[in-house]
């Protein structure tokens, strides 16, 4: 494969509800082994993007194409096929099912004849003991449920699925927007090991301290238009903060109250 | 050490293996066990069983004769548990078990009785109505979105008011009696009454294992064919549920139907099948009291479905959904049959039997509360 062709590029895309605009001319692109961070405040258009990425809405206008060629998704189903794979914030886990469970769902290994086949539960803990070893989580007991894991944990379980099913893009809709320090600093050490699996990466978060250092590049978006993309080397963290939207709002509302302050 | 961010304090004696997790405590085989869902119900057969064996030891309850008196109450519940406790498994209710019941009962009996269609032909076609209605049950739930509370609560007096209306139109009775001679030589029909075993039964007497009769014949004939159905029905549905992959999509549906749909598991499907199976398994328990009893009763099967899912609830199931066990709840059915016929044997007012039940389940629901939050690590 080129390397040059972008695993996923949209380009002068744009989505609408109606009368509203959710997306006007939004271009992005990523390409294998990067990670591609979309910025924004909320509100800003993310998770429109996201959806039309992962085929649940159809774009309005634009172009999407997948490794070069044209690609119009009818459903999600049919962007994992090409090995688009999404994990959303609120997770396609269940909680009091184990973890072996929860791997395989909706692709069970099965082994035996038809009137006795059955679910290869042996295969299927070795596999997800393996999956989470490999990201560094040592899952105690595969049968155990997913409840008990804490959330970057899940958050890992749910991406490793995505991983071992083919995956070549993965978006990742606020993986660590819930979680403790320790619990994101693992989320984004899993990321760059897909970085580093050849894998690319749409990683969206509003928080930058979380993007930063896992990013190659980022695209700002705001209320539903793209301020542009940056390579990492080209802008600060500071720069990267100021874009967002709350950036400046953030310093007026220092201001504000440190002003506040003063007359206390 | 582990190779995982942690944030616990550092391990204060010597230094763990390996690959192990300071935060995780050995877990023994006893604290281990209460996370099965079945836990409770066992606890609560054995419970009963000293009980009973203390109070009606020496009453022939435990005789053989008296053994098979509750199993076979126990089996008649049983078989309509196992639907509803699949079912609950996959987060829905069906209410209309009990009519069901008393519906498929008629449509065996009427058209044998008054319009000469061999009984094997009349069970066949009491199972198709009842898959019917099931499937309609499922579609509806599904389609509307409704709880399938309110969707079979309705079809609980649909089903009801049509086996009493359609039984006095047509047969001018509410009791329609008379199927037993058309059982005879009926091979099909005799899978659902009857008894199996005999000779086992006979071979038992002879050699003074079993008390006989002054006639020479043991005291039990055999085993009735609806023990058979519940041990059947059991094994399946246990292994359907916990070995294979379509079992994996029915803990899923009920615990996330969302998540479900998104990792593409056919969550309507599943749900529909099981609508079907739990009709199919008030049509078993129907076919083998009318081949029993040589009637059917428009009246038959009332309130079964409160008794179906309070047996599912006491065996583990959640009423959310997600979670429970057949071989609990074939161990609910259990602890019915032997408190109904226990209370029977110990002579104390049938009354009571309610109380016990309202008391059970309310302890049932408590303790599945406190396991299920175990399960989830206390959140």
């Amino acid at each position: 494969m080129d390397a040059d062709v972008p695993l996923i590029e949209v380009s002068r895309l744009s989505k609408f509800f109606g009368s509203v605009i959710a997306l006007m001319d939004v271009s992005m692109s990523v390409r294998a082994g990067e990670v591609m961070c979309l910025l924004g405040d909320n509100g800003a258009g993310k998770s429109t993007l996201i959806k039309v990425l992962s085929g649940v809405h159809r774009p309005s206008e634009g172009e999407y194409r997948v490794e070069g060629r044209a690609v119009d998704f009818s459903s999600p189903r049919q962007a994992l096929d090409m090995g688009i794979a999404t994990v959303y914030q609120d997770l396609a886990m269940v909680p009091l099912m184990s973890v072996t469970r929860n791997f395989f769902l909706g692709r069970e290994p099965v082994k035996g004849m038809v009137p006795f086949r059955h679910f290869d539960f042996a295969a299927a803990d070795t596999i997800a003991r393996q999956e989470m070893r490999r990201i560094g989580i040592d899952v105690r007991d595969p049968q155990q449920a997913v409840g008990t894991l804490s959330g970057g944990e899940r958050q890992c379980l749910a991406i490793a699925r995505a991983v071992y099913f083919g995956a070549k893009v993965l978006i990742l809709d606020e993986p660590t927007s819930a979680l403790g320090v320790s619990q994101a600093s693992m989320v984004l050490k899993y990321i760059m090991q897909a970085r580093a699996r050849n894998l690319g990466v749409i990683f969206i978060t509003h928080n930058v301290h979380h993007a930063y250092p896992v990013a190659d590049r980022f695209t700002m978006l705001n209320r539903g238009r793209t301020l542009g993309t940056f390579r990492k080397e080209d802008v600060s963290k500071d720069e990267v903060i100021d874009m967002m939207a709350g950036g400046k709002e953030l310093q007026d509302l220092s201001a504000e109250i440190a002003g506040m302050t003063e007359r206390i | 050490m582990t190779n995982r961010p942690t944030d616990a304090a550092p391990a204060l004696a010597d230094p763990a293996p390996p690959l192990s997790d300071e935060r995780l405590r050995r877990e023994g085989r006893l604290r281990r066990a209460f996370g099965r869902p079945e836990l409770g119900a066992l606890a609560g057969t054995i419970l009963v069983f000293l009980f009973f064996g203390i109070v009606a030891g020496d009453t022939g309850m435990f005789s053989a004769k008296g053994v098979l008196n509750w199993l076979e109450v126990s089996a008649q519940l049983g078989i309509i548990a196992i639907g509803a406790c699949l079912l609950m498994i996959a987060g829905e209710f069906d209410l209309s078990l009990g009519s069901m019941i008393g519906f498929a009962g008629m449509v065996i009996a009427i058209p044998v009785t008054q319009y000469g269609l061999p009984l094997w032909a009349a069970i066949l076609l009491a199972f198709s109505f009842a898959m019917a209605v099931g499937y309609l049950n499922g579609i509806i739930v599904i389609r509307t979105g409704l709880p399938s509370f309110i969707v079979t609560l309705a079809f609980l007096f649909i089903l009801r008011g049509l086996t009493i209306g359609l039984s006095r139109l047509l047969t001018n009775r509410t009791l329609v009696g008379g199927v037993r001679e058309h059982a005879e030589g009926d091979w099909f029909a005799a899978l659902f009454g009857g008894k199996v075993g005999g000779p086992i039964f006979v071979w038992m007497a002879q050699h003074g294992w079993l008390d006989t009769l002054p006639n020479g014949q043991p005291v039990v004939q055999g085993v009735s064919m609806v023990i058979v159905w519940w041990l059947v029905l059991a094994v399946l549905a246990n292994w359907l549920l916990k070995r294979t992959r379509y079992g994996n999509w029915i803990f899923a549906s009920g615990g996330d139907a969302v998540a479900a749909r998104n990792v593409g598991v056919p969550v309507t499907r599943v749900k529909v099948s099981l609508f079907m199976f739990t009709a199919l398994c008030a049509t078993v328990f129907a076919a083998c009291q009318v081949v029993d009893f040589g009637s059917a009763d428009s009246q038959r099967g009332m309130l079964k479905e409160f008794e179906a899912i309070i047996a599912a609830v006491i065996g583990g199931a959640l009423l959310t959904g997600g979670y429970g066990s057949v071989v609990g709840a074939c161990f609910g059915a259990l602890i019915f049959g032997v408190v109904q016929m226990g209370i029977f044997y110990t002579g104390v007012n049938t009354d009571w039997f309610r109380v016990f039940l309202g008391v059970m389940l309310l302890i049932a629901v408590i303790f599945n509360n406190y396991v299920r939050k175990k399960v989830t690590g206390g959140r």
